[in-house]
């Protein structure tokens, strides 16, 4: 499998690399499959390039909160304003969509210390999106995953219902301040959008640009996919993001278990960990078939009805029917 | 209102109107609004909260609901003759059911993997689901206070 790496997507060797002069949206269409990025955590050093990188590429979509924020109610609202503490990094946050996870290991029974880019999973079916109460949060043909500054209330949802909690609050910005600044939203929920502005101009995403160890590799999701476990099988590696939550855009190759990695790092708000996660929308996608047997069961049900009151009472049976026609329609 | 002697009837129309509360219960639970005002700290309700849990007690919900309209609308068609017509106010909740479950439904198959709405179209469902859900309450209201039957029969 030829890999695919910075330079050759930059060349177009893929065509549906190609594809990305004509916007991020077409990229999938051209591929028929959305774009996944490989990290091979091997190869990272830790110099922090892609953070910078990211920074420099995204800062115009960075916040500028209005000051002072409106007060909010109830008292248990609290404001979330990293305004004042732009340049951590160690951790993400609205101004600080990748940081450097550092996980100290054992590798051949030496401590090792490795570091791994973290950013959003960019999943494949991402609850973030799926779940937004408002439309704010939306996906891509490309795979990649957004949330619309300017329609964002800033509620936290998808923070909430990411198994990684990548999005980051900032409040005092978006739409809300004026709805009800006071009783509903708290700012704007910021993330990783993978850089879609870039790939939309038929250019890299700048955390992958700027790396120069060519850690991460992007393409289509099969290629990418079978990219990995070809390296995982040659390094005697292991995978994370493959099936996670169902599967994502972001494949990390690792030379330990990740449960090591997870067992060495420290994490806590805005250090996504790196545990096994499940398919957090397999739930509710498994009932809607529910949805779609139970109308049947429904109309079956008033029919059997009808069947049984014709047989016990044939002269009748349009009179007994009837009157359960006034139940079920229930007067709300 | 359904007769006092055809109990099944009033079973069904209970289990409907509990059905519906509660879709509205755990739809309105998919904003982020109810550990914010302290109501998801009321014993018992701290499910409200879990937004998980909400997603799926509204597709539960939904199974139902769609199962009971499904019998009350095949029942009416079969027994058009005497059942007589629907009438004003259960036409107007009968088109507001429409609109919610075609929006609900375009919404439930947005949620399956590899299914890409644009933001437009999600903003628009969501506020046109809400809008209905609304409008159902509103005319609802207006028929129990009015007493208003779904259909003319006697
Ligand atoms: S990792 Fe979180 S924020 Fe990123 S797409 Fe998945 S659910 Fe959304
Ligand atoms: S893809 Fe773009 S937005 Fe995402 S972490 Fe890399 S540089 Fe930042
Ligand atoms: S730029 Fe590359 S090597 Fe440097 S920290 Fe980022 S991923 Fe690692």
């Amino acid at each position: 499998m030829k890999p695919i790496s910075r330079r050759s997507f930059i060349r177009g060797s893929l065509g549906a690399a190609c594809a990305l002069a004509a916007g991020s949206r077409s990229v999938a269409a051209a591929g028929g499959e959305p774009l996944a990025t490989l990290i091979d955590i091997r190869k990272c050093i830790g110099c922090e390039a892609c953070v910078e990188a990211c920074h420099e590429a995204n800062g115009d979509k960075f916040p500028e909160p209005r000051k002072p924020y409106p007060k909010m109610y109830p008292s248990r609202v609290q404001v979330a304003d990293w305004s004042e503490r732009r340049d951590v990094n160690d951790r993400l946050t609205p101004y600080n969509w990748l940081y450097i996870q550092h996980a100290t290991v054992i590798i051949d029974g030496r401590e090792t210390e490795l570091t791994l880019p973290r950013r959003c999973m960019h999943c494949a079916n991402p609850p973030c999106v799926k779940l937004c109460p408002w439309g704010a949060a939306y996906q891509e043909p490309s795979g990649l995953s957004r949330i619309d500054a300017d329609i964002c209330l800033g509620g936290n949802k998808c923070g909430e219902v990411c198994p990684w909690d990548v999005p980051q609050r900032q409040t005092g910005v978006g739409l809300y301040l004026d709805l009800l600044p006071s009783l509903a939203g708290n700012g704007v929920m910021y993330k990783c959008d993978r850089c879609y502005d870039r790939l939309a101009r038929g250019e890299l995403p700048a955390c992958i640009e700027a790396c120069p160890e060519e850690v991460q590799t992007i393409g289509p999701r099969r290629r990418i996919l079978a990219q990995a476990q070809a390296l995982a099988e040659k390094i005697g590696g292991h995978l994370y993001g493959a099936s996670e939550n169902g599967g994502t855009h972001t494949i990390y190759v690792s030379p330990v278990p990740f449960e090591q990695i997870n067992a060495g790092s420290q994490y806590g708000p805005g250090r996504p960990p790196m545990a096994p996660v499940a398919d957090q929308m397999k739930t509710g996608n498994r009932l809607a078939a529910a949805m779609i047997l139970a109308p049947l069961a429904g109309a079956g049900a008033a029919v059997a009805k009808m069947l049984r009151a014709g047989q016990e009472n044939p002269g009748q049976a349009e009179a007994a029917g009837s009157t359960p026609r006034r139940d079920a329609s229930a007067e709300r | 209102m359904p007769s006092r002697t055809t109990s099944p009837s009033r079973t069904l129309g209970r289990l409907y109107a509990a059905t519906f509360g509660l879709m509205a219960l755990t739809g309105f639970a998919q904003m982020p609004i109810f550990k914010r005002y302290y109501i998801a700290d009321v014993p018992g309700l701290g499910w409200l909260a879990q937004f998980y849990v909400t997603h799926v007690m509204h597709y539960l919900g939904a199974a139902l609901l769609l199962g009971l309209i499904a019998y009350a609308a095949t029942d009416f068609l079969i027994h058009r003759g005497r059942a007589g017509r629907l009438t004003v106010s259960g036409a107007i909740r009968a088109i507001l059911l429409a609109g919610l479950v075609a929006t609900g439904g375009l919404r439930v198959v947005k949620n399956f993997s590899g299914v890409y709405m644009s933001a437009g179209w999600i903003v628009f469902l969501d506020l046109l689901h809400l809008g209905l859900v609304m409008a159902y309450f509103a005319v609802a209201l207006w028929a129990l206070l009015g007493k208003k039957r779904w259909t003319s029969a006697a």
